[in-house]
């Protein structure tokens, strides 16, 4: 809501400055944006008349002016094209400051001498507009100050309402406000009746009273539409960032802007048989006042003909119905539409209009009849007429009730934590326009009037209190509460221990976006139908993520390109799979690592990483809860993973994860350099640890034996290592892989693994014919069911 | 005997010259060693009389004795300047890079989130998470925002379809935990956030801690004496405050919050207020009963005022030069 200060001036005179007056509203919840001048600094520009334009002697677009400031007559040389005799203007005497202390002096132009400027709108910061300079009104009294004749001294206020002070949409509710805060009174705006001089009225049906409960027209017939607005309402309405266009349109902006009434006219003979207000009809056409053309929704109100819609409710009026400059005769409309009817329509058809903002956020149900003998009045005034009576279809049954509501001033003080005395508490309710019953028994009945519709409750009107009172004068505490232990699990971890886990392996945590792009989720993930946004911001940011290493890999590839080899990510975040109608929001945590395996040092050149520094990272993490035993990592493929470098994460045979290297194709497409390898894991997974529970400590010596062997390449370890855990007895403590060799001395397709098994007795000493044994079955199982022989 | 003395001196002299313990161990066993000189000359004393005896092997021993404190001087000096010359030997260069697996960071979001989480937590909040797909009710209709409310246009919302939606705010956590929770309730809510809106200082994506505190008696003096010793706290000043009437349909009374740090400008950082009685309500809490406050940032917005951070979009673009700098 913009509104000129002077207007508001008019209404309400507090004692404070135009900045005191926006700190002001901006600390009772009406928030000042901004304050700016009605028109830059300038001085010494009166209004000036030309007298005579003749061609300059040696320039062809310059004319020698004779310009008059009431007293004397001075020669200014002038460039606009409609500098000519007869015209008003805005004159700049010798000594004027223009705006950006632009200094005007006695100059030659062309060798003929120049006593002045004659200003464009621009050149005084009055508007963008340099077509030519400012042609003032006839009756411009000539060397009055510009300033002063263009009424100057002003500023507009910009204040950001919140949805619930649709009241003060209106400079009358603006003006309340201000009363309220400096407890001085406020005018009132004369809307007493227009007597009517002719009978004719038009039919109103309200076919939808719930959604139009109230609709008020009046007839004015002979009007003189080409009648000029007065310069002072234009000056109001530009203040308030509405275009003058007619003084039809420009009394019912008027009456919008200082009632908060939105109102429209319609020119009276494009009107067949009467007015109804109906919903439309799907698919019912309409063009509008901007010329757009909608094709309407059944849930949209209109104000129709007996043959048409003619207007959007609430929102804009249609083509068909408008005043033009022919219109001789108008049906002025003002009605209360309920909120809820008006409320995002016009978000659906792409409109917001200043009605529609008002009626959104409600317009006062009692205002209609005032508005419309206000608008009356200043519309016979300008343009003359023979006023009709005004009509009224209204559905009492369908308008809201007055609302009364118990305040309780014990309430009050435990909100408040601060005992504001009754009187005080009546005193802002009361300069609120709400009316007060003391009850007797420390509370009041409190009537709000019906411009104060976001007043519905009783922590409503203590809200008003504390708004008026001051938040900033309220008190402040410390609370107190009860003070029970949490409840806190030993064998769990947070995401924080993982998070900082990583950073302690040199992963730096990245944050990625929770939707990419649709070909980018398929890439990586074939398996889930990404959910997809029904209104996305752009293509790249398109569906749901169903992993967070599309969004990872992103991030790898922005860095290289960005001169970071060696780059290790992670992002803990929820990725969100659908399964039918059910919604899996799950968070994972994901890593990517690539580039060499330590940062370049003086210690020698490190290698790329590979398979084994992902898993490591992994395994580590496994470990984090104290049993990386209910983990297993098994051999599989998956989509974006290198066929033969990816394991699948189960725990306790579910799976839970993956991790591999990014396939060579995959990585390709996304000019990542590689190699590149990846972990995800879903968090829950990890959050599970065990509580530690005591063996007793054995006091007997631990015997080790170690195997080497020759085996199958495509043998798994995970195989081996599980026959020397089923088959070296009970006591068996540890196996250890020393040793994986192949090369030269190994055939082809074999490899060598080196083992050690350890063995202890929690009570005594194992004897050298137990462990022989013991190594003897190992070995017979690894030759019987791998194939295993055993080296020298 | 009379070479007695000069066999000392001698052997004195080839201990100080042994410049090595393996040489010096050779005058050891010359002088002192089973067949050493000074070895032979107690042999010798057979020869002489019972009265000359004891004074000659006393003098012997003497200078047995002298020899060896000699050697034995001789021994730990070579020894330390064996050890010194290792010791220099060893030297290294001690500003020479350690060697180290590097050490990563955490996204200064988390640290600034983890920051205020600290605070909470240690007056009993507890940190609640929710899922990032809403339904509309918990985002929106729970919250006292029905679906004709203009306040559904502050909040540009991600749809799905009619009735899901990528939550606008952490408020849907709040309901979510009153749905389950009886009061006294204690929650601090972080986590992301989506609006529709992209631009220098608008993210489609960003981050959220919201607070929530239900209990008897909670007035509008807890919240703000809350929130102005959080605000000090964290920013770790003595920042001006200033609590303003805002509107929120899920707070009665609604209020934003600016602060100063010293420049004499204000700037706006959370929104918070009195929970609105139909939001208790609506969770099944008398709020005759039952008051509460609740409060809500923006974790970026309060990343970029302490780290100086200057372009929101940095957050996301993970630009390793950029991350670092938090480690």
């Amino acid at each position: 809501m913009k509104f000129s200060e002077q207007w508001l001036r008019e209404l309400v005179q507090p004692a404070i400055d135009t900045q005191g007056l926006a700190d002001q509203l901006s600390l009772a919840g009406l928030e000042v944006d901004e304050i700016e001048s009605v028109a830059k600094e300038f001085s010494g520009v009166v209004v000036g008349e030309v007298l005579s334009a003749e061609q300059h002697p040696d320039a062809d677009k310059l004319r020698l002016c004779q310009v008059s400031d009431g007293n004397d007559t001075f020669q200014v040389v002038c460039g606009a094209p409609n500098a000519r005799a007869g015209i008003k203007t805005a004159f700049a005497t010798v000594g004027a400051v223009l705006p950006g202390n632009f200094k005007i002096k006695k100059a030659k132009l062309r060798g003929v001498e120049s006593m002045g400027m004659l200003c464009a709108e621009d050149e005084l910061g009055l508007s963008d507009d340099h077509g030519g300079i400012m042609e003032l009104p006839a009756d411009a009294p000539v060397g009055q100050c510009i300033r002063d004749y263009l009424n100057l001294e002003d500023m507009i206020i910009d204040v950001d309402l919140t949805p619930n002070r649709g009241d003060c949409l209106g400079m009358v509710g603006m003006a309340r406000e201000v009363g309220v805060l400096n407890k001085v009174a406020v005018a009132e705006i004369d809307c007493s009746a227009v007597a009517s001089t002719i009978d004719e009225t038009v039919s109103i049906e309200l076919d939808a009273p719930a959604a139009c409960p109230r609709y008020l027209g009046r007839v004015i017939r002979g009007i003189d539409i080409n009648a000029q607005t007065p310069r002072w309402m234009v000056e109001r309405l530009e203040r308030s960032g509405v275009r003058s266009i007619d003084p039809v349109v420009d009394v019912t902006n008027y009456v919008l802007l200082e009632l908060g009434q939105p109102m429209h006219a319609f020119d009276l003979n494009k009107i067949d048989g009467g007015i109804r207000v109906r919903m439309a009809e799907q698919g019912e056409a309409l063009t509008l006042l901007d010329g757009s053309e909608i094709e309407l929704n059944s849930d949209t109100l209109v104000i129709a003909d007996h043959n048409k819609a003619i207007a959007m409710a609430g929102i804009m009026g249609g083509g068909n119905s408008e005043v033009s400059e022919e219109s001789k005769d108008i049906l002025l409309e003002c009605a209360y539409f309920d909120p809820i009817a008006i409320a995002g329509r016009a978000r659906n058809y792409g409109l917001h209009t200043d009605a529609s903002h008002r009626y959104e956020r409600g317009v006062d149900w009692q205002l209609q009849a005032r508005a419309i003998e206000r608008a009356t009045a200043l519309l016979v005034d300008i343009v003359g007429g023979e006023v009709g009576p005004v009509i009224q279809a209204v559905s009492e049954a369908n308008l809201p009730k007055p609302v009364a509501l118990e305040l309780r001033h014990q309430r009050v003080t435990d909100m408040l934590a601060l005992e504001i005395p009754a009187s005080e508490i009546e005193e802002i309710l009361t300069r609120l326009g709400l009316q007060l019953r003391a009850n007797g028994d420390g509370s009041w009945m409190v009537a709000v009037p019906s411009y104060r519709f976001d007043i519905s409750i009783e922590v409503d009107l203590i809200e008003e209190i504390a708004r008026v009172y001051g938040y900033n004068n309220l008190p402040s505490n410390t609370p107190r509460a009860e003070l029970p232990l949490p409840s806190i699990k030993e064998s769990k971890l947070t995401a924080s221990t993982l998070r900082r886990h990583l950073v302690s392996r040199g992963y730096q945590e990245a944050i990625t976006y929770s939707f990419i792009e649709a070909g980018l989720a398929k890439q990586f993930d074939d398996q889930n139908e990404a959910v997809a946004l029904a209104n996305p911001i752009s293509a790249e940011m398109a569906v749901m993520r169903t992993t967070i290493w599309p969004g990872l890999s992103k991030a790898v590839a922005y860095n290289q390109a960005r001169q970071q080899s060696r780059v290790r990510l992670f992002e803990i975040g929820q990725c969100f799979i659908a399964n039918g109608d059910e919604l899996e929001q799950e968070n994972s945590l994901a890593g990517i690592i690539s580039g060499n395996r330590s940062p370049e040092s003086w210690m020698g050149k490190s290698d790329k990483v590979d398979f084994f520094d992902i898993k490591g990272d992994l395994e580590s993490l496994l470990s984090l809860g104290g049993d990386a035993s209910q983990f297993n990592l098994v051999a599989d493929t998956h989509h974006a993973l290198h066929p033969g470098q990816s394991a699948r994460i189960e725990k306790a045979g579910v799976t839970v994860g993956w991790v591999g290297a990014m396939h060579p194709s995959l990585q390709k497409s996304l000019d990542l350099t590689g190699p590149v390898y990846l972990f995800e894991i879903k968090l829950s997974a990890l959050l599970e640890g065990r509580l530690p529970r005591f063996a007793s400590l054995s006091k007997f010596p631990e015997s080790r034996r170690d195997l080497a062997m020759v085996i199958g390449a495509d043998v798994s370890f995970d195989s081996v290592r599980s026959i020397a855990q089923s088959e070296a007895g009970e006591f068996l403590k540890e196996v250890i892989l020393f040793d994986v060799y192949t090369g030269q001395g190994i055939e082809d397709g074999q490899k060598s693994l080196a083992l050690g098994l350890t063995w202890q007795h929690p009570s005594r000493t194992l004897n050298e014919e137990e462990i022989n044994a013991s190594v003897q079955s190992v070995v017979e199982k690894l030759t019987s069911d791998l194939g295993a022989v055993l080296r020298d | 005997m009379e070479n007695l003395d000069a066999l000392l001196a001698e052997g004195k002299a080839a201990a100080e010259a042994a410049s090595d313990v393996k040489t010096l161990d050779e005058v050891r066993v010359q002088y002192l060693g089973k067949k050493g000189h000074l070895t032979q000359l107690l042999k010798g004393l057979g020869k002489l009389s019972n009265e000359e005896r004891p004074a000659a092997g006393a003098r012997i021993n003497l200078a047995k004795e002298a020899l060896s404190e000699a050697l034995n001087a001789r021994k730990s000096m070579l020894e330390s300047a064996a050890l010194e010359a290792k010791l220099a030997a060893e030297k290294v260069d001690v500003t020479l890079p350690g060697r180290q697996p590097e050490l990563g960071g955490l996204h200064p979001v988390t640290k600034t989130m983890d920051r205020i989480e600290a605070f909470f937590s240690r007056i009993g909040y507890s940190v609640e998470e929710g899922p990032e797909i809403e339904d509309d009710y918990h985002n929106f209709e729970a919250l006292n925002i029905p679906s004709h409310h203009p306040a559904r246009a502050m909040h540009d919302t991600f749809y799905f379809d009619a009735h899901r939606l990528l939550r606008t705010h952490t408020s849907p956590v709040q309901v979510r935990t009153m749905e389950e929770q009886k009061p006294p309730i204690r929650i601090i809510c972080p986590g992301r956030v989506y609006r529709c809106d992209y631009d220098q200082t608008h993210s489609p994506m960003f981050h959220q801690v919201e607070g929530l505190i239900i209990d008897k008696n909670i007035s509008f003096a807890d919240l703000k004496g809350t929130l102005e010793q959080f605000l000090r706290e964290f920013f770790e000043e003595d920042v001006r405050v200033r609590f303003r009437p805002s509107y929120f349909p899920f707070t009665e009374p609604s209020i934003e919050v600016d602060i100063d740090r010293g420049d004499g400008k204000w700037l706006e950082v959370l929104g918070c207020g009195m929970v609105h009685p139909k939001v208790l309500e609506m969770s099944g809490i008398d709020s005759e009963e039952y008051t509460g406050f609740a409060f809500g940032m923006g974790v970026e917005r309060f990343a970029m005022l302490r780290y100086g951070v200057d372009d929101l979009r940095l957050f996301f673009e993970n630009d390793l030069r950029f991350l670092s700098q938090f480690n």
